[in-house]
Formats: C-alpha cells, structure tokens, sequence
C-alpha cells in the first residue's frame, strides 16, 4: 500500500506526514489527541542516515512534546549492505534508533508500531519490534530473507524448506507467521483509524511476545524457557 | 596466559569469574534443545549454544552468558534468546551487581529465521530494562566469529562493549555484503581489510567500544572488573541525556567521515600520524599511541 493512502485510512481526522528521502515524519489525529508519525516508505534498507533521521524525530517528540505518541510506519528491505555503513558502525545506528524508541517508552510516549508493506531483519528490528506492541497490514511481507537465500546459506535443500514453511511459522516469510509467533501482535483490517485508536488504548509497557507466542503455538519454548531460568517454574521446558 | 580466542564459551565463562564461583542455569544435562532443527536434520546442542548462570568477579554477585561459537556461529535461535532474555530479568529479581555478556555470534540463526529475530528484539529490550533497574550490562567481544547481525545491536544497548583487536563487531558481515555488491564493495578474502573496519581497534578509535585489550582471558577479567566498579557510582539506566550526547557523536562521525571509504583516512583525520603501524601495535601499545585521540575525545 502506498504511504498516503494508508495515512488517508489511519487519520481520515488530517494529518501532515511529508516525505523526504524515503523517511516519513509528520503529526496526525486520532481522537482527541495528536500523535507523532515516523517511517519510512518505498521498501528503503536503512542505512546510517534514515537510522539517524528517525532517531532525531523521536529525540525531538521527546523533548518538544513529552507524552505524545508515536507511531512508526514500517516498509523496509533491511539494513542497507554496504561497505560505508558498516565501517561508520551501521549496527551502533541502528542500535541509537532502538534505544531512542525504548527510551520514549520510559518517558510514557505509547508507541505502535504497524509494518503497511515490507519488513526485513536489521531494519524491523530497531523499528516496529521495539515498539509497545507492533500490528501489521494483511499483505505485509515480514521475513529475515527469502527462502532461496536461506537454502543457500543453511545448506537445506530450498523445496524442503518451501515444503516446511507451509506448515512452520519458523521459516516462512508473512504477517500471519509473526502473528503465531507473537511478534505481531494483531492483524489489521477494515477501519484502520479504530484499529489504531483501539492499540493506542491497549498499548502498556511490558513484552508480551513470548506469552502471545505461546498462547498461539508459533514459539512453544521461549516462555517456559525465560520463565525457568528466571525460577518462576521448575517444569523444564520442552 | 589464556587465549580469549581459542577459548570455548564454558572455558571462557569460568574462568573469566572467580575460580569454582560458576553455576550454570539450565545446563546441558537437562537436555532443553531447540525445537526446531531436528525437522531440518540440523544436530541440536544441549545447551543451544548458549553458556548462562551466576557466579562472581573479584568477589562480586554477577550473572553471565556466554556464547558458544563452535555450534552454528554461536547463532540465536527461540532456546537460546530466551536463556539471555531469563538471565537479563533474573539479573533484576536478584539485584546482582552487573550482567556480563560474552557474545559471539553471526545474529539471528537462520534455520528457526522468524523466531531467532523476535528472540534478538526481545534480548535488546530485556538488556535495557535490566539497566533501567540500574544494573550495568556489560559486553565482551573477542571470539572467532564476532559479533554480528542484532548482536551487534543489542552489543550497542550494553553499558560498555570491552573488545579485543581480534574481536569484530559490526552488523552485515563482509561475505554477506560481498554476495550483494560485489567483491569491489567490500572483499571479505582481504583479511587486513576486514580487521582495520570491523576489529576492535576501529572500534575503539570511533567510540563504541570502551578498550581494546590483548587475547587474555585474564585482560578481559579485569577489564569486566573495572567496567562493574565504575557503575558503582555512575547509574546503569539509560536516560535522554545519553541519547542525546550519543546522537551527537553519531551526526558528527556522518558528517567528519561519511565520505570516507578506508579507515585508516579516519584514523589519520582523528589525528593519528602513522595510521598504518596501528594494525601491527600490540593492545597496551595501541591505547598509548591513540590517548586522548578517540572521536569526541581529542584535545
């Protein structure tokens, strides 16, 4: 979906989201408050400047408007593979990106985070996934890398894989995997502004991934796992 | 002397803290293995290869992980993130004196792809809600693989990251990069290449990592020390201050070097006058010759 008719949906109250250089950043309304807008669009890697531009609008949402929410826009293909950013320390970057959004948190900024297109490792990471809870859009395309890549790189025959995938949220790319697996924590569908409006509500503090993952059977092990070495439980995990 | 390098994870972790002070938290002999490589045909490990537990530095309660680089690039799977993330809020519930984290590993691992990067995201959140209970996280990268992929991040959310000159710390590794632009992007056979942008003293020179110590496990055990006792008195917690003041050195290091394309051109720029001897320096001889030279430290 194209960024201005997924804003149109999300605040049909107005908005003045501007594009520059694939980064989104704008204020909009739901409800009766104003919410700060980053993003970015076109399915961009993030390199070290978008990493540094969306870190300045959350440092700048902190510090002029103490409260406001945030919320990131997510369509990326990863973190840019390029030679300048990792000698300039690309994962220092993104790693600032991340603390930026977590340290809102703190500040009592809710943040929702909704992947409308694509979303890749290294750039989902500092993003959405740090986000109070992050949504995603029917169509959204979430994965660490393609099928054909990871056949490669695991040396698993690539129509084992694609055969796995259909049944194993583990390996196969989609909004519906990260859903069984508690990363995304709703779909989206229909009237965009109430589902935003209804997150912004639910929206707290606490990482409830591993618990959703659990509940919906996509990450069976993490929890009882965390919870066992944290001695809450003395059932060993299987 | 003990090799930091050639070291596995447990012998690292032992002898790292205080002698017969380790005691590790669902280890091997409970047989907790990931759920998922066995449909792959992928051998598991029985500890997922991940080392965690408590013991203590110089007398002090600490808790640490380490990872073991021997089974699949000391990768994280579901297992083996939520060992961190146990031992990261145990850290909180025991109100230990610091966490510290031997990472090496390539990132997420690909064969469970989905549920190792929730794992990495959920690691960075738990390590920055153990230095909001004001409990320092410290990192130590000096293994053979690295650290790389959203290791390298969550390295970047720690206190302080402690390398060694071989240790490398980055986040797409040159293989992966070389693959998508081409071996004129970034040739990942150049080893010297490889070492003067991702190793420690690179690191060191741009501000993300605290020292670079020798090969030692003894040097590390000390470094970890001094890095824990300067949290004794300065807060853990992350606040905007530090957002600000790293914001600040980040927008500097784009603008002093974005147009960049070798590092020594940086290290000369920072003011060192023979930037190709700093490869050959030996790790107490490197932090004389850069004193006071580091970005944002020059006089």
């Amino acid at each position: 979906m194209k960024w201005q008719t997924l804003a149109s949906q999300l605040f049909p109250q107005g908005h003045d989201i501007v594009e520059h250089d694939y980064f989104l950043r704008g204020s909009a309304r739901v409800g009766e408050q104003t919410v700060a807008v980053i993003g970015t669009t076109g399915h961009t890697p993030i390199g070290v400047e978008i990493a540094l531009a969306q870190a300045n609008a959350i440092l700048d949402t902190m510090r002029n408007f103490p409260g406001r929410p945030l919320i990131i826009l997510v369509d990326t293909q990863g973190q840019r593979l390029r030679y300048r950013d990792e000698m300039l320390g690309i994962n220092r970057y993104m790693a600032h990106l991340g603390k930026c959004i977590d340290v809102a948190r703190r500040r009592g900024h809710k943040v929702i985070g909704l992947v409308y297109d694509q979303a890749l490792s290294g750039g989902f990471i500092t993003s959405g996934l740090m986000a109070d809870a992050c949504y995603a859009l029917p169509e959204a395309e979430i994965r660490v890398m393609g099928l054909a890549a990871m056949a490669r790189i695991t040396k698993v025959p690539l129509e084992r894989l694609t055969e796995l995938a259909l049944a194993n949220p583990v390996f196969a790319p989609g909004a519906e995997n990260y859903l069984n697996m508690g990363g995304v924590e709703a779909i989206w569908q229909g009237d965009l502004e109430s589902c935003l409006a209804r997150a912004l509500q639910q929206a707290d503090s606490l990482d409830h991934r591993s618990a959703r993952g659990l509940e919906r059977g996509g990450r069976k092990m993490s929890l009882p796992v965390t919870r066992f070495v944290l001695g809450e439980s003395d059932v060993l995990p299987t | 002397m003990i090799s930091y390098l050639e070291a596995n994870a447990r012998q690292r972790i032992h002898t790292l803290l205080d002698a017969s002070s380790f005691e590790e938290f669902l280890p091997p002999s409970l047989l907790v293995v990931s759920p998922h490589l066995a449909q792959l045909d992928t051998p598991a490990s029985f500890d997922d290869g991940i080392v965690i537990g408590r013991g203590s530095l110089h007398g002090h309660k600490v808790l640490a992980a380490a990872q073991e680089g021997g089974f699949m690039g000391g990768a994280v799977g579901e297992v083996h993130g939520a060992k961190l993330v146990g031992l990261l809020k145990r850290a909180v519930t025991e109100g230990v004196a610091g966490v510290i984290l031997l990472l090496e590993t390539g990132g997420v691992r690909l064969h469970e792809a989905n549920a190792g990067l929730i794992a990495v995201s959920e690691v960075m959140r738990a390590v920055l809600d153990t230095r909001a209970a004001n409990i320092p996280v410290i990192v130590l990268v000096g293994g053979a693989n690295g650290c790389f992929g959203g290791m390298g991040i969550v390295a970047c959310c720690a206190n302080e990251i402690l390398m060694s000159e071989e240790g490398r710390l980055a986040m797409s590794g040159p293989e992966v990069i070389e693959t998508t632009h081409g071996v004129e992007e970034f040739d990942s056979r150049d080893r010297a290449l490889v070492w003067r942008t991702t190793g420690g003293k690179h690191r060191y020179l741009l501000g993300d990592c605290s020292a670079v110590l020798p090969d030692d496990i003894a040097a590390f055990r000390q470094a970890a020390l001094d890095a824990l006792m300067r949290y004794q008195k300065a807060p853990a917690e992350l606040t905007l201050e530090d957002l600000e003041a790293e914001h600040s050195l980040l927008s500097h290091r784009l603008q002093d070097f974005g147009n960049f394309s070798e590092p020594m051109d940086i290290w000369s720029r920072l003011g060192v006058t023979k930037p190709e001897t700093l490869p050959m320096l030996e790790a107490q001889a490197f932090m004389q010759e850069v004193a006071g030279k580091r970005a944002g430290e020059q006089q």
